[in-house]
């Protein structure tokens, strides 16, 4: 199967690809790892008239810790992530997401910041930023701004992005200690979308909730933040009660739809399942233990 | 608008004129006949058209050929270039990694992949790393052999000569 025909455009700077953005308008369509973006294209259920590949500009594929964030490159791979080491040790929940993502060959190139901005309410690393509390900086040929994962996602593939701008890093709060995250996903197969998945963070504070952060997978018109589980859980020892309660609150916030990965009472209750066990194993491993 | 391009392609450097839209594993088998490479489901979900770009594995149907230009791209044809076979063809011979061979140069890239970041895989780190490679005939068991038998071979062979120069093809 082709795409339809496209111009190509290979920038070799940000500011290059940006300005490429800003003249093409609708029309322009930023490529990354196009694990995501080519099958589209060549199903043709989208058909850009201009692609922008950013995989030539240089440093682009990053995973830091700076000045208070952990900040991800626009071109840092899932299989980047599968194996960091700073991730596994201190970021539990994108650790426990990266060797999820569709298969290994897929991961070697797609990107998580190109996953995010295509925004498949199916996608796992959106419901990892919303648990994550992360910021997204979108950046244009006039200026950067700071969006709220929370406020980025707008619907099925929809997200704050306008077409001139680029997804370009993204920040989530630096890990401190008393830190423990999961990520939960139930899939038919390798490599199929999650039937739901649930993407838990916890910060914990003298035995009790400091912040809770909890992101769902696949049961909604995007990923969706269960804010008032969250907000049940502040303030509280994690005893069976509170991750009982949050467990119900974050199923009631699922809008799953019923389809051939399964019924609506059935997703329901997979996030309510997942996410009390999310919530256990987040617990322990903010002990230092799991 | 055609677009110049140069990859390296099993050593040999292959300029063409080619369509941005024109898909990697279109440019492998079509322009240089290197038919090798097999297109399975074409919806990035079987890995038959696996390939190495920059030795790493790559589905060539969900990357564009414009985006190889100037990288270093090997199919499966390269593995026995100098008529021996590589000790992961000859694993899979050996072991009957393969019935009806479709999904062969993939599951073989793939696994030379691994063989070079862990040299002693164990069952779980093979299946693991296959897990993008469909076999519609269901013969894993003996593909994971054959990655196993290939492992042992690659470790004791990069003793000779000729299995070292084997290896530093792949």
């Amino acid at each position: 199967m082709l795409p339809a025909p496209f111009e190509y455009h290979a920038p070799k700077t940000v500011d290059e690809a940006l300005e490429l953005l800003d003249q093409l308008g609708d029309e322009g369509k930023v490529l990354a790892g196009g694990q995501s973006l080519i099958p589209l294209l060549k199903l043709r259920f989208a058909s850009p008239g201009h692609l922008v590949d950013i995989n030539k500009i240089k440093d682009l594929d990053y995973l830091e810790e700076r000045d208070g964030a952990l900040r991800i490159g626009p071109l840092f791979r899932h299989k980047s992530a599968e194996r960091s080491s700073l991730l596994a040790s201190r970021y539990h929940v994108m650790a426990d997401a990266a060797p999820q993502i569709a298969d290994p060959i897929i991961r070697n190139r797609g990107t998580i910041v190109g996953s995010v901005a295509h925004a498949d309410p199916s996608g796992d690393w959106g419901a990892v930023l919303l648990a994550l509390d992360a910021d997204l900086v979108l950046r244009s040929s006039s200026g950067s701004r700071t969006v709220k994962a929370r406020d980025f996602f707008n619907g099925p593939f929809s997200t704050a992005l306008e077409p001139n701008e680029m997804l370009s890093e993204i920040r989530i709060p630096a890990s401190r200690s008393q830190t423990g995250g999961a990520y939960l996903k139930l899939e038919r197969k390798v490599g199929d979308f999650a039937t739901v998945a649930v993407a838990v963070h916890l910060q914990m504070a003298d035995g009790q909730v400091g912040s809770a952060g909890i992101g769902l997978t696949a049961v909604g018109p995007q990923n969706l933040k269960a804010e008032r589980a969250e907000a049940a859980l502040k303030g509280r020892v994690l005893d069976d009660a509170a991750i009982k309660e949050a467990a119900g609150l974050a199923a009631e916030a699922a809008e799953p739809k019923a389809d051939h990965r399964g019924s609506v009472e059935y997703k329901r209750n997979v996030v309510r399942v997942f996410t009390e066990r999310g919530l256990r194993r987040a617990y322990e491993r903010a002990r230092g233990g799991g | 608008m055609g677009h110049s391009i140069t990859v390296t392609v099993n050593g040999e450097k292959k300029t063409a004129e080619v369509e941005p839209r024109l898909l990697l594993v279109h440019f492998l088998r079509e322009k240089l006949r290197l038919t090798g490479t097999h297109i399975g489901c074409d919806t990035t979900h079987c890995g038959a058209c696996t390939v190495l770009v920059e030795g790493i594995p790559v589905k060539s149907c969900t990357m564009l050929a414009v985006q190889a230009d100037g990288q270093q791209v090997t199919t499966v044809e390269a593995l026995a270039a100098s008529g021996t076979l590589h000790p992961i063809q000859a694993a899979f011979k050996q072991e009957h990694g393969l019935q009806c061979g479709f999904c062969t140069p993939g599951m073989m890239l793939t696994s030379i992949a691994l063989l070079q970041e862990k040299p002693d895989p164990t069952e779980d780190d093979i299946r693991w790393a296959l897990s993008g490679n469909i076999c519609r005939c269901t013969g894993y068991m003996n593909i994971v052999k054959a990655v196993k038998s290939a492992a042992v071979q690659m470790k004791t062979a990069t003793a000779t000569p000729e299995a070292a120069t084997a290896a530093a093809r792949s």
